[in-house]
């Protein structure tokens, strides 16, 4: 196993790779990285800012889905979270509103987990309860305006730096080595991966497969909570109805890119954030080589059918390595 | 006899639920229990009708498809580019634009049977593509002025009262009615029905396991575009926005319906009724006035939460009834 994962990585790290110099190929100051106010600057930069939201829904998502699930809802818990961070930023002080956004996280994890371990529902279905009614929360929490807020602490959180890098790096930075050590500094991975491999074998054997799945949406729900915070406070308010849209299908594409099959099992926390990057890359790419920005879907579906294809049981048969074990199950 | 009505139990809370919440809405608003609302209800909801019906044939067979909202967009887009920059015939447009869905449902349908991919992340990459091709012929909002156009929203059978029963929604009544036919009546909607149960079983009776995959996401594509037809004969006008969130109301509308989303069991009239009732609740709010219409999602998200509830309860009834001693069942 441990001697596996190296070469798993490769095709990732080596698209990113390719990514990024075509970038600096249509940019060529796309390396250029200058220190300003203390903070860093420069396009390469950018990408790791503006790839912060995603990166940190994919560190959730990539649990859920090795868990053989899919938590939909991130998105609309993003704008649950933010909407809540908003309100209360210029009332209360900075630990208030984090504990209550992110409590906010918890809790909507731990509904859609309630749904999926306890009542046996689909995930897909489960978590598209929040997904269709999450958004409507938020607009009631903000009462259907663009909340504003002023409070430089939130802020901080958006458009800060630590260390010359932005706050939502390092929170992504901070929030995937908790998640490594939480899950691979204990056997908890491995009960992960067994319950999304077999999940009746790994109860019989005697995993709490029913905890950790409502453990791992929670997980997933903070880290979507995490996210619209940042995104709130990179804004400097709220938008109950754009803030996170479609960002769960880019989590979704993030983990799958980053070589964790839907079909459970082994998965890679760096990779999914390696994956989100890379989608990153590729849109911030398109907006440098002065393509028009419609061009981004397409690029994009073009990308996740390609991954697809080399994931597929079929074609990558022993190149991917994962899936074949497994009998074809929906998401 | 017992057996089938209790077969029917999902369907018959459905339009339990819709009538109550009809007559709960007439109760408050003296107005609303007219025909007018009624046939305005069919109208407003056409569309979103006409791509349940093909989203219950792949729910049924155990697959999702998440494109539907991105091909009516593209429809809609092609249409208004077809015959007001292309000078294409309207009617001939509207053949083109449904062999490309129907190419383009087929292409998803095949990626998923022969890569053996899940459902979702194909159409998820079809939805992407989809709207994107569509951004990339044009981001604005083009008005479609063809006679035709003017003539079918002009053309409806007329009531007393004002009320009309609208091109669109004669469509969408026609659709339920063949997909009614075709899921419930015929070799394929039985194919359809054993898909769901159990793909391996189905293969190993000698279906032709492929060729009804191909056909159903063939099906489904070609109900969106059909949508997209009737979303803009509704409104006029192509935009490449469009319809985004649509999948996501069919899917409610379907399971509001009865569906089970793990497949192999559900009906066309029970969709119909979740997407009426979504309907309700639209109307509702805009009688209302006051209410703000994310009220509409949260109450959407309830009564998804609910029905799911309540077909887990029954899903569970019936594991339990099934483990007692044989014979206890005629």
């Amino acid at each position: 196993m441990a001697l596996r994962l190296p070469r798993i990585g490769t095709s990732q790290i080596v698209a990113l790779a390719v990514i990024l110099l075509a970038n600096w190929v249509v940019s060529p100051q796309f390396f250029d990285i200058r220190l300003q106010d203390g903070r860093l600057f420069g396009s390469l930069i950018d990408v790791l800012n503006r790839g912060a939201p995603v990166a940190l829904l994919s560190i959730g998502m990539v649990l859920v889905i090795a868990m053989r699930g899919i938590d939909l809802s991130v998105g609309a818990v993003m704008a649950i979270c933010g909407a809540i961070a908003a309100s209360l930023a210029d009332s209360h002080a900075l630990p208030v509103v984090l504990a209550a956004a992110l409590g906010a996280g918890l809790a909507c994890g731990l509904w859609n987990g309630l749904l999926v371990a306890v009542l046996g529902i689909q995930p897909i279905v489960a978590t598209l309860i929040l997904m269709v009614a999450g958004r409507g929360i938020a607009q009631l929490i903000t009462e259907g305006r663009i909340v504003t807020f002023t409070s430089p602490d939130l802020a901080f959180l958006g458009g800060g730096s630590v260390l010359g890098l932005p706050t939502p790096v390092v929170l992504t930075l901070g929030m995937m080595a908790l998640t490594l050590a939480i899950v691979r500094g204990s056997a908890l991975g491995l009960m992960i991966e067994a319950t999304g491999g077999n999940p009746r074998a790994s109860a019989l054997a005697g995993i709490g497969t029913r905890l950790i799945t409502v453990a791992v949406y929670m997980w997933s729900g903070l880290c979507a909570a995490l996210a619209g915070i940042v995104a709130s406070a990179d804004i400097l308010g709220a938008d109950a109805n754009n803030a996170g849209l479609w960002l769960e299908l880019d989590a979704i594409l993030a983990v799958v890119i980053g070589g964790t099959s839907l079909f459970g099992g082994r998965f890679s926390i760096i990779l999914a954030v390696v994956g989100a990057l890379i989608i990153q890359a590729m849109n911030t790419g398109i907006l440098l080589s002065g393509l028009p920005p419609e061009t981004n879907l397409v690029v994009k579906a073009v990308v996740v059918l390609a991954v697809l294809l080399a994931q597929s049981p079929r074609i990558g048969g022993h190149l991917a390595g994962l899936g074949v074990l497994f009998s074809r199950k929906k998401p | 006899m017992i057996r089938s009505l209790s077969r029917l139990t999902p369907v018959l809370a459905t339009l339990a639920v819709f009538l109550a919440g009809f007559i709960a809405c007439s109760l408050v608003y003296p107005n609303f229990a007219s025909l007018r609302v009624v046939m305005n209800l069919l109208t407003d909801n056409a569309f979103l009708a006409i791509v349940a019906v093909g989203m219950t044939f792949v729910i049924i067979s155990g697959g999702i498809d998440l494109s539907v909202g991105s091909v009516i967009g593209f429809t809609t887009v092609f249409l208004a580019l077809a015959i007001e920059r292309w000078g294409v015939p309207p009617l001939m447009a509207f053949v083109l634009i449904l062999v490309i869905c129907a190419a383009f449902g087929a292409a998803m349908g095949a990626i998923i049977q022969y890569f053996e991919l899940p459902a979702f992340i194909v159409t998820l990459a079809g939805m992407f593509l989809a709207r994107g091709v569509s951004f990339l012929l044009s981001t604005e909002s083009i008005p479609i002025t063809a006679d035709l156009y003017a003539h079918l929203s002009e053309h409806a059978f007329r009531f007393e009262g004002g009320s009309r029963l609208t091109v669109p929604a004669m469509i969408m009544i026609a659709v339920v009615l063949a997909g009614m036919v075709l899921l419930h009546l015929t070799r394929f909607g039985a194919n359809v029905y054993a898909l769901g149960g159990s793909r391996q079983a189905t293969a190993l009776m000698g279906i032709n396991v492929a060729r009804t995959t191909v056909l159903i996401y063939t099906l489904s594509s070609v109900l969106a575009g059909l949508a997209g037809i009737v979303f803009s004969l509704y409104t006029s006008s192509g935009y490449s926005l469009s319809a985004v969130g649509v999948e996501l109301d069919a899917i409610a509308a379907v399971v509001i319906g009865g569906t089970l989303l793990s497949g192999g069991y559900g009906f066309i009239f029970g969709s119909f009724l979740g997407v009426m009732i979504q309907g309700l609740i639209q109307t509702y709010i805009s009688f209302d006035g006051m209410l703000s219409s994310w009220w509409a999602k949260i109450a959407t998200g309830l009564l998804l939460f609910a029905f799911i509830a309540f077909q887990q309860f029954t899903l569970h009834l019936a594991r339990r009834s099934r483990r007692a001693p044989a014979g206890v069942h005629p």
